[in-house]
């Protein structure tokens, strides 16, 4: 049901927005020499072998790879959906964010970033408190209320952000997020989402086949071999941000990630 | 609609050519316009029985929908129901229903009782049917989320599946509506003293054919009424179920 009028439309977002009362523990993952195997009716299919990762409690690590190369499998494995043939994969809990915004079609805006605490028995005025001053901070202020068929394809992203967020857990699986937005709002939405990462510091494993993408947004990128996969080669992204993708700096990285895939 | 209209209506015209062309006797075949005037002519009568059968059409209903959403979520939540109800539950829809009616009657007598259980048991098959086809059709993916936020199964029922099949279960209702009416007048016809199942069995050996007929034409336009507004009250109450899927950009 929409929240009328348990929201107020905030134009332009404080300069101090309240932090998360549970601030979550920045974590780290540790994924060692995983290796994952589908059984199919036609026989196993290996998703992953022998695949390594690490990531710094707060580090954003990029993963990429050709598609079906199992970075979605890697993600379930780190969210704990799926446990490992071989090899060990130590993390904090993770949120998982699917490459569809899937929000609730019969729920507004806000409800849909409160479900995390909806879910979790907050109550519904409190989940509504907690949720609204994020929508400033992505942009979302004065969405509150809107129906999810009311937002365009980034805003409902952003949507679907603020729920990944907003279920409090210190590590972030994000599977392609940016995925199905065109080139324009793309730029954009990876704007928010680095913005809010550097106000609400997690520790993220993003998937996603864009190279650029991966070294505009990492702190390191892994390139992933094709099926089954494993990781080949990791490119380090000392650059500050915001980056820009036409930054010299940013276009050799490109190409360094680009030549490890090759 | 205007067209169905228009259908409707040449049909009754040629209806009515042969009833007046033919010389078939009226008790045989009676012509719409003599329908019409049994329907006039027997109002008081039409609605005194239609009030019966309506109060055991809508009760039906009421039954099947609340047994058919508890079947439907006591399958879908557990994996051993599924594996032993639901077969159980299907093989009950071969049983004729026309034989199991007069049985029911002679076990619950002649009053609401068996009625309530015949429609109930004509109905609530597509309601459980769709409701669980709709209870299970939310999307991996999102079931994925909703692990990694430790939703128990009961909210991810409550905050994803129950929402998500709401218009699945408006299609087993309005499924239901069309049987239900069946179902009265079946229930009616194994042993009653009236509503209009009871009116019709009367009405054709005292050769009241177009009194028959009448009674045909109040439930049909009931059956219609019930399915026009269910589909009223879906689109009131689940108005994202009938929007285009994708964002505007």
């Amino acid at each position: 049901m929409p929240a009328k009028g348990a929201t107020t439309i905030r134009p332009e977002a404080p300069v101090q927005e309240p932090r998360f009362a549970e601030g979550p523990a920045a974590g780290g993952v540790r994924v060692d020499g995983v290796s994952f195997s589908y059984r199919t009716r036609r026989g196993a299919v290996q998703a992953l072998a022998g695949m390594s990762l690490r990531a710094a409690p707060g580090e954003l690590v990029a993963v990429v790879g050709p598609s079906g190369c199992g970075k979605s499998t890697l993600l379930e494995l780190l969210c704990g959906l799926r446990a490992p043939d071989a090899g060990r994969v130590q993390a904090e809990p993770a949120v998982y964010m699917p490459q569809r915004d899937l929000l609730l079609p019969w729920s507004s805006a806000l409800d849909n970033a409160a479900l995390p605490l909806l879910v979790r028995g907050v109550g519904r005025a409190r989940a509504r408190s907690r949720a609204q001053p994020l929508f400033a901070q992505l942009g979302l202020g004065g969405f509150e209320t809107a129906m999810p068929h009311e937002l365009s394809g980034g805003m409902r992203q952003r949507v679907a952000f603020l729920r990944t967020l907003l279920a409090g857990k210190p590590v972030l699986a994000l599977d392609e997020p940016f995925a199905a937005l065109d080139a324009l709002t793309r730029a954009q939405t990876q704007g928010w989402l680095a913005d809010a990462l550097a106000r609400e510091p997690r520790t993220v494993v993003l998937v996603t086949h864009d190279v650029e993408e991966a070294v505009v947004l990492g702190d390191r990128v892994i390139a992933m071999s094709p099926r089954p996969g494993r990781d080949l080669a990791e490119v380090a992204v000392a650059l500050p941000r915001p980056r820009s993708r036409t930054d010299p700096a940013v276009v050799r990285l490109r190409e360094r990630a680009l030549e490890a895939l090759a | 609609m205007i067209r169905a209209l228009a259908l409707g209506l040449l049909l009754l015209a040629g209806w009515e050519a042969y009833a007046q062309l033919s010389g078939i006797d009226d008790f045989i075949l009676p012509a719409p316009t003599e329908v019409a005037a049994a329907l006039y002519a027997d109002r008081g009568l039409l609605w005194r029985n239609f009030e019966v059968t309506a109060a055991e059409v809508l009760l039906g209903i009421g039954v099947a929908v609340t047994a058919g959403v508890a079947c439907a979520v006591a399958i879908h939540l557990s994996a051993t129901l599924r594996r032993t109800a639901y077969p159980l539950l299907v093989a009950s829809q071969t049983i004729p229903i026309v034989i199991v009616a007069p049985l029911l009657v002679a076990w619950l007598g002649y009053d609401l009782a068996p009625k309530l259980a015949i429609v109930g048991l004509v109905c609530f098959f597509p309601v459980t049917v769709t409701t669980l086809d709709g209870l299970a059709a939310a999307d991996p993916d999102l079931r994925k989320l909703m692990r990694t936020l430790d939703s128990s199964r009961l909210q991810t029922l409550r905050r994803v599946e129950a929402p998500g099949a709401l218009p699945a279960l408006f299609s087993g209702a309005r499924i239901a509506v069309a049987v239900a009416v069946i179902g009265a007048v079946l229930a009616e016809q194994a042993g009653s003293s009236d509503g209009l199942g009871h009116l019709i069995l009367q009405a054709i050996p005292q050769f009241q054919t177009a009194r028959a007929y009448a009674a045909v034409v109040v439930l049909s336009a009931f059956a219609i009424a019930l399915f026009a507004g269910l589909r009223m009250a879906e689109r009131r109450l689940l108005p994202w179920a009938h929007r285009a899927e994708g964002a505007v950009t």
